[in-house]
């Protein structure tokens, strides 16, 4: 018997940027949809939240109501289109057939992972910097930690990526796909202090905010534009990261035990 | 003739309790066409989706080019080329980015005048900027081909390849085995067309109920197992045989009209025998053909008698 010399030998790389390409490729023909429809929307944030309503509000810890908002609806757009983007590239080809391709390719679900996360979180980022730009249109945005701003841009959008990545694999049909975004992610994030900070909740709720680990995501995020945070910044990392590495470990284990793909 | 793959003792139990392969043992030789022939629901598909990594077996070992499928899936995969039974592609993706696609994902490099070849070789290259959503079902099986080729594969596999579809893609599709076969391609192939099976395979593999009932070339396995029939065109009817055939197992057929003699290869030198008592017994025939036994008549037989 021979052993494993063969080729592609150690990674890979042409596989990873076959998907890669292939799911970019999906959002390319799309990007009207992708693009337009976030802009109009977080307009229309703005002109309900920020001009209609935002004049009438209080400054939020010194950021004016309308800056204030700017990074909760990132993230609410973050994490709704990374688990769109991934858990639909996954399930399209379980539900069409043709992921037999990808499982009878040499390649690793390291590589698979990565490639499907890696378009669906591009994806995202791309979008977030859109909403950004939109924004600034509006309300004037100041950004005081920008590495720490692509820091939390990239490791949201990497794990709802992810996350998104195990819904494809469990979804059984296209309802599946909306539930848990729309059952659990967005109330979550409503509750997150998307529109506002959780010291202006009553005190019991701020304790039970500190459940939500929501919170802690668009804290941190939050705080690299103005310094402002409900949770230490220590802590939206850790509780990021934390978020990540349960997901990669769940993917592991789906690879592992062919969970939904394999019998 | 070395062994491109080699499988032994492989089981497949599924999760309902259905026990899908009981210890298959097969050894493909390098360059040949393998017929696996089954009835429905008897493995053909659950053996092959094991060797391309889709199914986990249970149990056993497959080495394909010598290499073991689990342990290294990455040789192992990249020797293996899949057709699959059901007809999955891409939708809004065009021919072109779908086969390239395909190359890529299995670790190679881009060669467009690789995969033009292909496209070519299949009649698609003309369609190679479509979306494969507005492709017939037939130019669909040809985009699975070809998606199956892109990464020159060494051995192919065909499930159930003919199914559906136009006598001239099928034919398009034998000049194609037979081009890669040329090339030193081994390639295993599924059919429920039986006579494509006896004229294209080398070897011929019966399974049902999990279980390889036989593997042999195909030539030898007519031989052995095969019947011919001698077929006499009797004059005048015949109520019953006559006594003074009975050394012969004869039979009677269409009303009387058809004397029927059925031998197998070693007993050919008794037709004449048959004939000259004929002679004796003054009874005339007007027209004798002989038959044998297709591969299909073989295969019916034996799935039937198990």
């Amino acid at each position: 018997m021979k052993r494993g010399t063969g080729y592609p030998a150690r990674f890979n790389a042409y596989g990873v940027l076959a998907i890669y390409k292939f799911e970019m490729a999906r959002a390319l023909r799309t990007i009207w949809q992708s693009l337009v429809t976030p802009v109009i929307t977080t307009s229309l944030y703005f002109v309900v939240f920020g001009s209609a309503i935002g004049s009438r509000m209080t400054a939020v810890e010194g950021v004016p109501y309308g800056a204030f908002i700017v990074p909760g609806l990132i993230m609410l757009s973050l994490f709704t289109e990374s688990i769109f983007n991934a858990s639909f590239g996954i399930f399209f080809p379980k539900f069409t057939g043709t992921i037999y391709e990808i499982l009878s390719a040499p390649i690793s679900y390291l590589e698979t992972v990565l490639a499907y996360v890696g378009a669906a979180a591009t994806k995202s980022i791309v979008l977030g910097l859109v909403i950004l730009i939109t924004a600034s249109l509006f309300v004037p945005i100041k950004i005081l930690h920008p590495l720490w701003m692509v820091a939390f841009l990239v490791l949201t959008a990497t794990t709802f990526s992810l996350f998104g990545f195990i819904i494809g694999i469990w979804a059984k049909g296209f309802e599946h796909l909306q539930f848990i975004p729309m059952l659990i992610v967005t109330p979550l994030t409503f509750l997150g202090g998307a529109f506002y900070s959780i010291s202006m909740l009553p005190p019991q709720w701020q304790t039970f905010s500190l459940f939500n680990p929501v919170v802690y995501l668009i804290s941190g995020f939050r705080w690299s534009f103005y310094e402002t945070s409900d949770v230490s910044i220590g802590m939206s990392l850790a509780m990021t990261l934390g978020f990540f590495f349960v997901c990669l470990a769940v993917v592991g284990w789906i690879f592992k035990t062919g969970y939904r793909l394999k019998n | 003739m070395t062994a491109v793959l080699s499988i032994s003792n492989l089981t497949k139990s599924y999760a309902s309790g259905l026990q899908a392969l009981k210890g298959i043992d097969l050894e493909i030789r390098k360059g040949e066409i393998f017929a696996l022939l089954g009835p429905n629901g008897a493995g053909k598909t659950t053996l092959i989706n094991i060797v391309c990594g889709i199914v986990t077996p249970t149990s056993g070992k497959v080495l394909a080019d010598g290499y073991d499928i689990q342990r290294d899936y990455r040789a192992a995969r990249s020797k293996i080329g899949l057709v699959p039974q059901e007809l999955a592609t891409d939708t809004f993706e065009s021919v072109w980015a779908t086969v390239t696609f395909s190359r890529g994902l299995f670790g190679h490099a881009p060669n467009a005048a690789f995969c033009e070849k292909v496209l070519r070789d299949l009649s698609l290259w003309d369609k190679r900027k479509d979306k494969i959503v507005t492709l017939s079902g037939g130019m669909k099986r040809r985009v699975m081909i070809a998606k199956a080729l892109a990464h020159e594969p060494e051995i192919l596999f065909l499930d159930e390849p003919t199914a559906g579809v136009d006598v001239e893609l099928r034919r398009d599709m034998w000049n194609l085995v037979l081009g890669l076969r040329k090339n030193g391609v081994t390639i295993i192939l599924t059919t429920h067309y039986i006579e494509e099976a006896e004229e294209m395979a080398d070897r011929v593999g019966v399974i049902n109920k999990g279980e390889l009932i036989v593997v042999d070339e195909k030539t030898t396995l007519m031989k052995k197992l095969g019947k011919r029939q001698l077929i006499l065109h009797l004059q005048e009817r015949m109520a019953t045989i006559p006594t003074a055939l009975a050394e012969w197992p004869l039979e009677l057929k269409s009303d009387g009209t058809e004397l029927v003699f059925t031998f197998d290869a070693q007993q050919s030198e008794s037709i004449s025998a048959l004939l000259r008592r004929l002679v004796e017994l003054g009874i005339g025939f007007k027209d004798l053909n002989t038959r044998e036994s297709s591969l299909e008549d073989i295969f019916v037989s034996l799935v039937h008698t198990r």
